[in-house]
This record gives C-alpha cells, structure tokens and sequence, in this order.
C-alpha cells in the first residue's frame, strides 16, 4: 500500500494555520477568534504528530499531550473570560472591546 | 625613639582646635596650639640628644604603605644631620611664630580657624623633612602646599586673597609635575623610592638619566621655592597674615625646595649639567628678584623678593656643590627673615594695617623694639661684618668664586642691592618724618616683642652658635674643602656696606634722590617697579590661551558639545523611537495579532535567508 506523502500532512497542517490566523485577524468575533486560535493550534498539532511519525520518535506525541492540555486549560479559562465581557459589555465584538488603548 | 610623635603632635593640635575651636576660649585654643608645637619641638629636641653624633642616618619603618609586584614603599621616617637641622628650624622657629601669633592675630576673626590650619602646616612640614622616601617626601610637600594655599587665602572674604592663594596653588602644580615626572624615573630606574637606596644605586646609573632626574626634581625645586621660572606666586602670597608671611613663606616652606635639593646631592653631583643649571637659576633669580625689591612700596613686597632673591643665593649654593653652605644660608635666612617679616608685622600692627612704606617714617621712637630688631635682621641679611647673614653669605659667595668667578661676581652685587633695599625699608619705616595716618602707632605686646627679640639674637649670632658647614661637613664627603679668602670676603662686605651707606644717604640724609633717580630713569623704573611685566606676560602667553582654550575646547567643545552631545543625543532618540513605536499599542488585539503574525512571517523569512547564506 502506498503511503500518503508526508508533504500533504504538512501542507494540511500549514493551510489550518494559515486559516487560524486569517480567521484570527480578520473576523470580529471574540468566539470565532478564539476557535480560530484552537485552529492553529490543532494544525501545530498535526505537524508535530507528522514529523513525530516520520522520525519515529515520541516526542512529538508528548508536544501534542501538553498542547491538549493546556488549550482544554485555554478554553475553560477563555470561555469564562468572554461570558464575562459579554456580560459587561453586552457585545462581542473585538474592535469595541478597546479600553487598554491610551 | 618615637619619631612619629614629631608630626603627629601638631596634627593632634589641628585635630583638636579644627574640630572644636570654635567653641574653645583663645586660651585654650593657644594651649592647644602651641602646645603642641612646643611639645613637638621638646620631643625633636630630646630624640637628637638621644642620638648623639649621629653619623649614620636613624630610620624608623612603621608600615609598608603601598607594595606592587618588587616595588615597595614603606612609612619610613629618618633622621640624619641635615633632617636634624630642618627639625630644629621648624620646630624652634614654627614655636617663635606661634607665640607671636597670639599677639598678632588677637584681633582676628577666624582665630581657631588659624592656629589650626598653622598647626597643620607644621605637620605637613615635619612629615616632609623626617620623610625617609621621596613619596612620603611628596606627601608633605603636597600637604605644606594645601595650608599655604588655604593661609594665603586666610581673609576669604577679599578677592585678592584668594587670588593669590589660587595663583600659588596652581603655580605650585607645575612644579609638582615635574617633581612627579622625577618620581616616575626613579622608579623605574632605581625600582624604589628609598633614600638609601636610591643614593647607593645612584653612582651607578648613566648621566643622561641622572640628568633628566635632576631637572625635574629641579622644576619642582623652583615651583615650592619660588625660582624663575615659577617665582610669580610668592610676592602675591603676602595676602596672607604676616606671620604665615614669615613662617611659610620665609622661614619653613619655601626652603623646602633647597632641602630636597641637598637631599638629592648624589644625584646632582653624578648630573653636573643640572647642578650648573641649578646654580644659573639660582643666581639669575637672586639678582632679578633683588633688582625689582630696590622699588617696591609694600613692606610685605620688598620682603617678599628679598626672600625670593636669597633662596636664589641658597640655589647657587647647592648649585656650585657647597650643599652644606646653602644649608647654612637656609638657616641664617629662616632666622633673619622671619624676624623681617615679624618685625614689619609689627608695624603694620602699629598702624593698624597700613603696608605702604609711603606712609610710614620716624616709627622708631614709637616702636623701639621693633625698629631696634629689625635693624639687627637688617644688618644681618645686608651681609654686615660679623653677623650671621655674613658668615653664610660668604660661605656660599666663596665656593661660587671657586666655581666660576662671575657668579661670584653678579652674587656681590646682589649682595649690594639687597642691602641697599632693605636699609631702604628700614630707612623709610623708622627714620624721617612720620607721613602715615594713624595717630597712634602702638608698641606691640610682649607676647609678639619675645620672639622678636630671640630671632634678633639668632639674626646676630646663630652662624656661631650652629656651625653647619662643620656639622653637615660629613654628610658631603664629595665636597672639596674651599680656602677662605678674606680679599674676596672683604669686597662682599664692602657692597653690603656700600648698599647700606647709599640707603641712607638717599633716604635719610637726601631725601630728594630717590625721585630726582626715578624721573630721570622714569622707563626703567616703570618697567621694574611693575616687576619687568612679568606677570603680565605670563597671563598673555600661558593664563590666556588655557583659559580660552578651556573655554572654547574643552568646555564648549568637548564638554558641551561631545559629552552633553551623547548623553541628550541619546535621551531624545529614545524619546523619537518611543514616539515612533507609541502607534503600535493601538488598543486592538486584531492589530496585534497582525504585528504577531508579521512578525513570524519575517522571522521565518529570516531564518531561511541565514540557512540560505551558510549553506
């Protein structure tokens, strides 16, 4: 059986992030960015899973566990933090979530 | 034998009246004061008579002051004949002024402030001539600079005074260079500062070096002992009170310069193009000196290049090899002279600070102690048959005949000049009518009159009673023995003679003369009465262009203009960089997130470009 080429793993892995980071940037939604940032983040994921398999070396799998981890971690406290601001602000959108300018 | 306690007795005395003084009552500051001094010179006294002959020279090491790698230097005081003599001329005459001061400055402000800085002084003066190395040496040859400095400028309220107390400060700098310089060679020839040492190491070095050593050693010669070219600070010094007059700038200090001279004789006699230039300078300020004190109004100036002019006799002394003469006239000299300078105290005291001889006359019917003491000094420094300016006088006159006869020659007739100018001053203070101010000039208190008195004594009769060129004859073995030849002492004494007979025929007998002389000769009398302009050529040629140069160099060029220049320069591009990086903190997290990913990019971008250019 042929094997898929590890290039399309990486380049799947570099069109999430780009993604992330296009999603990231440019909607308005605190909650679409911060699925974008768990976008970047599962495509980091996947390059290192990629290159953990290609070396075959566990360290990768170990990055992915932490990676997990601390972005399960990110989104309890991240998810709080916006009920919050919604609560106070009354809207999610980033650009009138400004007050640390000046 | 506690050499120690020499010095530090009198900066035990400064401690003392510095700290506390101003509460102190004068009694108490004078027991402290003179105290000290007195105890100072019992304890000098009492560690020679401990040492007997003193052949070889005594050290004490206390401590080892300073050690790099091979190169040591210790606090190491000794005591040979020549230190001896110096240890009683400071001790005994620094007491004599002390006492005196009690009178003079009685009416002073700053009383305390005085008798301590006086004090000081005396510590720094000891440590100098006690001093077993040239460092330890430069130590209070530094220190006796610093209380000239701060007694000149005594009355800091007038601006004159300080003026005068900066020019012998910075004049002395010059000087103090050189003798630095001199320090260095040593060292590196030698490998140590030590007396011993040193003078043991000597004979053996080349002449260009020992040369070298000595006209440095030289220059810092001629800036504490006020020699061409540094003489200019001494006249201006007598801004100072009368007795740091007689004390500093007569008696101790000035002669500093003529002990370590003699000090360094080997490596002067080993050096002989820098002996002949030491007895050249000495001689040509003798003579220039005394020419520009026949013209002088101030009492305190005419004394003032009197004293430069007989440390120049004292240079042509250990200049010409007869050491243990120059000693000799250093002594007589501190005698005299201090006692000119207290004297004229005195009647500046009587006159409540008048200082123009213009305005004095007939003063000896007031002050008859006074003017009856001073004419002792007056004889004695005039060279008068018998007295002990003359023994000393002739002994460094005769070994300047057996070394080149027109030292000898021009030394007669500044014997003549000085004379002449001190009869002058003593003519015009106490004979003639009284032209002054003041109603009633005033004895002086015993207190002042004593030390006056036992200073007319010494004046007279100290050549006989400490016979120096015996003394110190072993000290000086390489000295050739001179023959005294009484032709040449007789025409010596014939000019001092001669000088007093023309004072007093142009000053008592003929008044008119003296400006009959001075209008006809009006050019040059203008042109020595301003001291040959000296000073003023000095300000034009070096004041001038440092302080421009200062201003226009270091100040506003380098100091304002590169130094401030980098220090603001970089206050106000950190200033623009801020302001330029101020827009990045926008508020929006969108724009950071930009920035972010821009900044990977670029990372990424610059990474490859590395791998790229090693590869």
């Amino acid at each position: 059986m042929t094997q898929v080429p590890i290039s399309w793993f990486l380049t799947l892995s570099a069109v999430l992030f780009v993604l992330g980071v296009a999603g990231f940037i440019f909607r308005r939604s605190i909650i679409t960015m911060f699925m974008s940032v768990e976008l970047m983040l599962n495509a980091v994921n996947l390059s290192f899973i990629t290159f953990s398999y290609q070396l075959k070396q566990v360290h990768g799998h170990l990055f992915v566990f932490f990676v997990m981890v601390v972005a399960a971690a990110e989104a309890a406290v991240g998810l709080a933090i916006i009920v919050d601001v919604f609560k106070n602000r009354g809207t999610l959108n980033i650009d009138e979530v400004n007050t640390m300018k000046n | 034998m506690q050499l120690w306690l020499i010095p530090i007795l009198p900066l035990a005395g400064f401690t003392i009246n510095g700290l506390f003084g101003r509460r102190f009552p004068k009694a108490v500051i004078n027991l402290v004061a003179i105290g000290s001094v007195v105890l100072s010179f019992a304890w000098a006294l009492k560690t020679l008579l401990a040492l007997g002959t003193l052949n070889t020279a005594y050290t004490e090491h206390y401590f080892t002051w300073i050690q790099s790698g091979t190169f040591t230097v210790g606090c190491d005081m000794s005591i040979d004949r020549l230190t001896a003599i110096m240890l009683m001329i400071v001790t005994g005459i620094g007491s004599l002024i002390h006492i005196y001061s009690i009178g003079y400055m009685a009416h002073e402000g700053g009383y305390y402030r005085f008798f301590a800085y006086l004090n000081l002084f005396m510590f720094f003066m000891l440590t100098l001539v006690l001093a077993a190395n040239y460092l330890l040496l430069f130590v209070g040859w530094e220190g006796v600079g610093l209380c000239s400095y701060l007694l000149i400028g005594f009355y800091f309220d007038k601006k004159f005074a300080t003026d005068a107390g900066n020019k012998a400060f910075i004049v002395n700098r010059i000087g103090d260079f050189g003798f630095s310089l001199a320090m260095f060679l040593i060292v590196r020839q030698f490998g140590t500062l030590d007396f011993g040492t040193v003078f043991s190491k000597a004979p053996g070095a080349s002449e260009a070096t020992l040369t070298t050593i000595g006209l440095l050693l030289l220059l810092g010669a001629t800036g504490k002992s006020a020699q061409i070219p540094l003489y200019t600070w001494l006249p201006d010094a007598m801004a100072g009170p009368t007795p740091v007059s007689a004390l500093i700038h007569a008696a101790t200090m000035v002669t500093a310069g003529v002990y370590m001279t003699a000090r360094s004789w080997v490596i002067f006699t080993h050096a002989p193009v820098a002996m002949d230039t030491i007895a050249v300078i000495g001689i040509a300020t003798a003579f220039f000196a005394a020419t520009i004190g026949l013209v002088q109004n101030d009492i305190k100036k005419v004394f003032a290049y009197s004293t430069i002019s007989q440390l120049g006799y004292m240079f042509v002394g250990v200049g010409v090899g007869a050491f243990s003469a120059g000693i000799y006239h250093l002594m007589t000299h501190a005698f005299f002279k201090a006692l000119l300078f207290l004297g004229s105290g005195s009647v500046i005291h009587a006159l409540s600070g008048e200082q123009d001889m213009r305005h004095m006359g007939g003063l000896r019917k007031n002050i008859p102690w006074t003017c009856w003491t001073m004419f002792c000094a007056s004889l004695a420094i005039a060279g008068f048959p018998f007295t002990s300016g003359f023994l000393s006088k002739d002994a460094i006159l005769l070994a300047a005949n057996h070394h080149a006869p027109w030292i000898y020659w021009i030394g007669v007739i500044t014997a003549g000049m000085t004379a002449f100018y001190v009869f002058r001053a003593f003519f015009l203070t106490f004979f003639g009518d009284y032209r002054g101010h003041e109603h009633h000039p005033h004895e002086a208190p015993p207190v002042m009159l004593a030390p006056l008195v036992i200073l007319a004594i010494l004046s007279l009769a100290g050549g006989y009673l400490f016979k120096i060129p015996e003394f110190l004859g072993e000290l000086f073995p390489t000295v050739k023995e001179i023959p005294e030849d009484f032709g040449l002492m007789a025409i010596a004494s014939a000019a001092g003679l001669f000088g007093i007979f023309l004072a007093w025929l142009m000053y008592v007998a003929k008044p008119a003369i003296p400006d009959t002389i001075a209008s006809s000769l009006r050019g040059l009398y203008t042109f020595v009465y301003n001291k040959y302009f000296v000073d003023e050529v000095y300000d034009a040629t070096i004041v001038k262009p440092v302080i421009g140069g200062s201003r226009l160099l270091l100040w506003r060029g380098i100091d304002a203009g590169i130094i401030d220049g980098i220090v603001n320069g970089v206050g106000s591009r950190a200033r623009g960089v801020g302001e330029a990086l101020r827009r990045l903190q926008s508020g929006n997290s969108r724009s950071y997130a930009t920035w972010v990913a821009f900044g990977a990019v670029l990372a990424i971008v610059a990474l490859g470009v590395a791998e790229g250019l090693t590869r």
